[in-house]
């Protein structure tokens, strides 16, 4: 990694004008003095803590922050990756609740940002309510679905049992749980990929389309012929984004479950999980194989989309 | 706001003649049936995502009793006393304070690190560098939590503000950064070489021609850090203690102890939501630029 700071820019692109050459070489010094600062603040933010929970993954670090520790091991993965009780399923439940929330969130976000996409009066008010859920501070919209669906009292189940639909528990119940908090982060963050997307359509050329719709295609036909393929490549960058973030979903989950996800672990994601062992349980040796698990997880998850979309868009 | 689009976007049909041609008829009823029918789903998705917060602030407005009964819709008589219990407990406003204090200073304190290097990466195509930066997005943060604790804990600093400021700032300048590369780099480069012809220097030239030009660009990247930053939980749950908690901290904090005072949740809920709200109407068209910029090139 450092090395790859320290390495020379790139050589300029050839269509870049003579001129402009003689302007970056001059300005190699400035950009590195510019670059440097912030560069060094994440690197000493992240790369020694990531190397220090690599090391901490291997001991038997536990208690107080000073209390002695020794290594042990490949231990501690053992145990993470031999845990059927916790491990497994928390695992288990972050790939359900990332793929079920952003595949939802894509769906949802695209029809809408289709519905938006040509002008219409009030447009400016539509695209203000999108950011509200965006912005507002993820536990308070935990605290507020928590009333929202409360099982005796919440709106929710007074509505559905208007229309004749039977009472549900929601959040108060191991089956529901997930499912509703999967639906409230589909509330959450569609906003987000409807927002995404509409920055990509507004992008595309129009001619394409209107050669479609001389031709005699049909709505459908010119979405998924015509708009689709181009889209493509923003439709990855967002599903990346979104499939980052919600597999470390944390606010919303552990305020409205609480530690360790509510009873019989229902709501525990690796995220969930893996605090719980560090701050609850302050089991940090196997904190961390659980952490260095999960992140090069995350790590391939990434690396698999960036290159299936590169696929895609090719 | 909900009224059908006003531009005609679809067949070009001519209104005066009455068209004779049967398929051509049936496509324009159906381009008309088709605007009803927009507009109606355009409806439907603002409520979906108004309706949940237009239920918090008015539950923010009820007694106990009343939000605890669900048959109490949005007509009641409005009360301020959850504002006035949740006020006079003191714990909110003082978490506030730290907010706004944390917020500020590591907001600052990003944009100083990370507008020169946007700078850097959007005008000399550093791409490859700056996206070392991304790294910051796609660890999870609770594995930093862990050594940072360790350390922080050591130098006897968990409960300081610094510590907040420094984890809220590891937030925030990636964001800043990813933000402004987009900006500089939209920035023509004849500015800066026609003030270099002129006699000033590099740094010069990113100081007075570029950085001013990016003022509204930085505003917004700010303005998006601060809020993050007020949102932040999970290092503010480690590292802050009664003294330093920030708001969403002192809101989780409240259910746990007033599990029963919905009314007062919402309250306090609302409080905080409210700051955010105005940054989102009034930044609206800024922040939406903010969020999304990158997205597109990929």
């Amino acid at each position: 990694m450092a090395a790859d700071v320290m390495a020379p820019a790139r050589p300029t692109k050839a269509e870049r004008p003579r001129k402009q050459r003689t302007f970056e070489q001059t300005n190699r010094r400035l950009r590195w003095m510019m670059l440097a600062p912030a560069l060094l603040f994440v690197a000493a933010m992240i790369i020694f803590p990531l190397l220090y929970t690599l090391d901490l993954s291997f001991t038997d670090a536990f208690g107080a922050v000073n209390a002695p520790s020794k290594h042990v091991g490949w231990q501690n993965f053992a145990d993470a990756l031999g845990d059927t009780r916790r491990f497994w399923p928390a695992a288990g439940r972050t790939a359900v609740f990332t793929i079920g929330a952003v595949v939802l969130e894509t769906v949802f976000g695209l029809a809408v940002a289709m519905l938006l996409r040509k002008p219409f009066r009030g447009q400016r008010w539509f695209r203000t309510v999108l950011l509200i859920p965006l912005l507002t501070t993820p536990v308070a919209i935990g605290i507020l679905w928590l009333l929202i669906l409360d099982p005796t009292n919440g709106i929710a189940n007074h509505l559905l049992t208007q229309v004749g639909i039977p009472r549900q528990e929601f959040l108060g119940s191991v089956g529901q749980s997930l499912p509703t908090l999967m639906l409230i982060d589909v509330w959450q963050w569609t906003p987000m990929m409807t927002l995404l997307l509409l920055a990509g359509l507004s992008t595309l050329p129009e001619e394409p389309e209107e050669a479609a719709l001389v031709d005699g295609a049909t709505g459908w036909q010119r979405f998924r012929l015509v708009i689709l393929p181009m889209l493509l490549p923003t439709l990855g960058t967002a599903l990346v984004l979104r499939a980052v973030d919600a597999l470390k979903t944390f606010d919303l989950l552990y305020a409205a479950k609480g530690p360790g996800g509510g009873s019989d672990f229902e709501a525990e994601t690796l995220n969930v999980y893996a605090y719980g062992l560090t701050f609850d349980y302050q089991e940090y040796g196997l904190a961390a194989a659980v952490l260095v698990l999960f992140t090069l997880f995350i790590i391939g998850v990434v690396v698999l989309l960036r290159r299936s979309g590169k696929e895609s868009a090719a | 706001m909900s009224a059908p689009t006003t531009a005609p976007t679809t067949a070009p049909a001519p209104a005066a003649a009455p068209p004779v041609d049967p398929v051509l008829a049936r496509r324009l009823r159906r381009a008309r049936t088709g605007k009803v029918l927009k507009a109606v789903a355009i409806v439907v998705v603002m409520l979906v995502f108004l309706l949940p917060m237009v239920w918090m602030f008015a539950a923010a407005f009820k007694t106990n009793v009343q939000v605890t009964d669900p048959s109490v819709g949005l007509w009641f008589k409005p009360t301020l006393e959850n504002f006035r219990s949740v006020l006079e407990a003191g714990t909110l406003l003082r978490s506030m304070g730290n907010s706004v204090l944390i917020g500020v200073v590591s907001t600052l304190l990003s944009a100083l690190l990370a507008v020169p290097a946007a700078w850097a990466v959007g005008r000399f195509d550093m791409r490859r560098t700056g996206s070392l930066v991304l790294i910051a997005r796609i660890v999870p943060a609770v594995s930093l939590l862990v050594p940072w604790y360790y350390l922080f804990a050591r130098a006897g600093l968990v409960g300081s503000y610094t510590v907040l400021i420094l984890s809220h700032m590891f937030a925030a300048v990636p964001l800043i950064l990813w933000i402004m590369t987009g900006f500089f780099a939209g920035l023509p480069v004849e500015l800066e070489e026609a003030a270099r012809t002129d006699g000033l220097s590099a740094f010069g030239a990113f100081w007075r021609i570029s950085l001013p030009l990016a003022a509204p660009g930085t505003a917004t990247a700010c303005l998006l850090a601060f809020v993050f930053s007020w949102n932040n939980f999970m290092f503010s749950l480690v590292f802050a203690d009664e003294n330093t908690q920030t708001v969403p901290v002192t809101l989780y904090n409240f259910i746990s102890y007033a599990s029963t005072d919905w009314g007062g949740l919402m309250a306090a809920a609302t409080l905080i939501t409210v700051p955010v709200l105005l940054a989102a109407v009034l930044g609206q068209k800024y922040l939406v630029a903010g969020l999304t910029s990158g997205a597109t090139k990929g």
